[in-house]
């Protein structure tokens, strides 16, 4: 598969990842009070800050041949993520994951109670509200927060290195273009660092256009 | 008022900064040999560094990587004084580009290459042509654009005719220890590394099989004096060292193999720097710089 084709699937595999996960979340604790909320919503938001290849560092640890969830995967299904696009794919959701919660909860948080309430007193239950009501009136945010998600997932480079490796015929667009340097061909590199460029640029204009326009 | 006061401060500092940065390119009394090396001599060199500061008062600082990133890094202007490879091609490369000082490549060392595997999982797996079986999972070798040990590598499953049948099963390592690391931890099935990587690792390793030389290339560690250095002198001195009987015995201990002992009459010709003997460059191409041009 060609860098592109790889960094695309990768992407937007992660971006399902993360959606399905980061979006209910965020509906959660956009209402939920408990004790610890905050170190919760803190370990939620850190990939943001945390160097790539400290997530690396940890996938490796956890699900490498000697970690203790890879031994185990290993054991009982003779299975191992590393080397594999699934890794490449972890790596990437984990480290997108904060650029789709922190916009979609932010959405959620301004979806007015009283609309909420007024569907529930209708007689919709939870689940119905939540995709007929909340849903449809963060939908902005969350749309805003999948575009960041991608294009950082796109650009994953330190966690996955570390998980996927680097295979011949394999390689994402930023190792493509971190194996080019490395063999001393800048040059080689400059179509892919391009071609990154212009798609991250495509993302964020969608993005800041959406973003301006007022909500219906 | 307070920004006037922090303006100040940092021209301050920017000017301080600039009067130790010129100070220290000034002088080079103080500064360290800087010696960038195939990662494969990291043991052996981090030892004959040592008895040569001992011996001389001259500090060596090493930095290791593959033999590819290293010359990438001297061709884009790295202060490096020695270049040591672990392959002709980036010495000849280096020589080619008129990177290196006329006369100064010696060859230090030589090695052998191993099929290696993790102690738990290979008990299958008994030789080199045995890699194609389907319980090999993953062979994990360095790039072969870069790493010389990968290139060998390579070089060897293409000589077995194994190189299609693994298609889709080999890992690069981005230098020949990452491939060692790969194996010790269990991550891939086998690597293909030096012989004497083997005596760095752990006990988690064994040695599967080791390659007949004649599937590869002829593996010859040529060291170099880079053109630029300013301390033409204790490099050359320190290539003297590395062609002695103290390192030889080193590395020979560490499972590399030797080269001819060197030819004292050629030792003298990279003395002076000022006057750089041409043909002395070629005079080294004795066949071991067979090696394509990277792919």
């Amino acid at each position: 598969m060609s860098p592109l084709g790889l960094s695309l699937t990768i992407s937007t595999a992660a971006t399902v990842l993360v959606t399905l996960v980061a979006v209910p979340l965020a509906f959660v604790l956009a209402r939920a009070r408990f004790v610890g909320k905050s170190a919760v919503e803190t370990l939620l938001t850190l990939p943001l800050v945390l160097p790539p290849t400290v997530v690396g560092y940890f996938l490796v640890t956890a699900l490498g041949a000697r970690g203790w969830v890879g031994r185990w995967l290993r054991e009982a299904f003779d299975y191992s993520i590393l080397f594999r696009i699934e890794g490449a794919v972890l790596a990437a959701a984990i480290v997108s994951f904060p650029l789709l919660y922190l916009p979609a909860k932010a959405a959620f948080a301004n979806v007015s109670r009283e609309l909420e309430d007024l569907a529930a007193l209708l007689g919709a239950g939870r689940v119905r509200v939540f995709w007929h009501v909340s849903l449809p009136i963060a939908r902005r945010g969350i749309l805003g927060g999948q575009a960041l998600a991608f294009a950082r997932a796109l650009g994953e480079f330190g966690a996955t290195v570390m998980v996927f490796g680097w295979q011949p015929g394999r390689l994402t667009m930023p190792i493509s273009i971190y194996s080019a340097y490395e063999q001393g061909n800048v040059a080689q590199a400059l179509p892919t660092a391009l071609l990154m460029t212009v798609i991250c640029f495509v993302l964020l204009g969608i993005l800041n256009r959406a973003m301006s326009r007022r909500p219906a | 008022m307070l920004l006037g006061v922090g303006n100040r401060h940092w021209s301050a500092s920017l000017l301080l900064l600039a009067v130790v940065v010129l100070a220290s390119a000034a002088s080079t009394a103080g500064e360290p040999l800087r010696v960038a090396a195939a990662i494969s001599l990291k043991e052996v060199l981090t030892a004959t560094v040592e008895s040569f500061a001992a011996q001389t008062g001259v500090e060596v600082e090493l930095v290791f990587g593959s033999s590819g990133q290293l010359l990438a890094q001297v061709r884009s202007g790295a202060p490096v004084d020695v270049f040591i490879s672990a392959a002709a091609e980036q010495a000849d490369a280096l020589e080619r580009d008129g990177l290196a000082l006329a006369g100064s490549r010696r060859t230090i060392a030589g090695n052998r290459l191993v099929l290696i595997a993790p102690v738990e999982q290979s008990a299958q797996l008994d030789s080199f042509t045995a890699l194609t079986e389907p319980s090999l999972r993953r062979l994990a070798i360095g790039e072969p654009a870069t790493v010389p040990a990968g290139r060998y590598a390579a070089q060897v499953l293409d000589k077995l005719g194994l190189t299609e049948r693994l298609e889709g099963r080999l890992i690069y390592g981005s230098n020949v220890r990452q491939v060692l690391a790969y194996v010790e931890r269990g991550e891939v099935t086998a690597g293909i590394v030096y012989a004497s990587d083997t005596r760095a690792a752990s006990a988690a390793v064994r040695v599967v099989a080791m390659a007949d030389p004649d599937w590869h290339d002829p593996i010859d560690y040529p060291a170099l004096i880079v053109q630029t250095t300013r301390q033409a002198e204790r490099a050359t001195q320190f290539l003297h060292h590395l062609t002695g009987d103290e390192a030889r015995q080193a590395l020979s201990e560490r499972g590399f193999t030797l080269p001819p002992r060197p030819d004292e009459s050629t030792l003298s010709d990279a003395r002076l720097p000022d006057a750089p003997h041409p043909q002395s460059a070629d005079k080294r191409r004795d066949g071991t710089s067979g090696v394509g041009a990277a792919r």
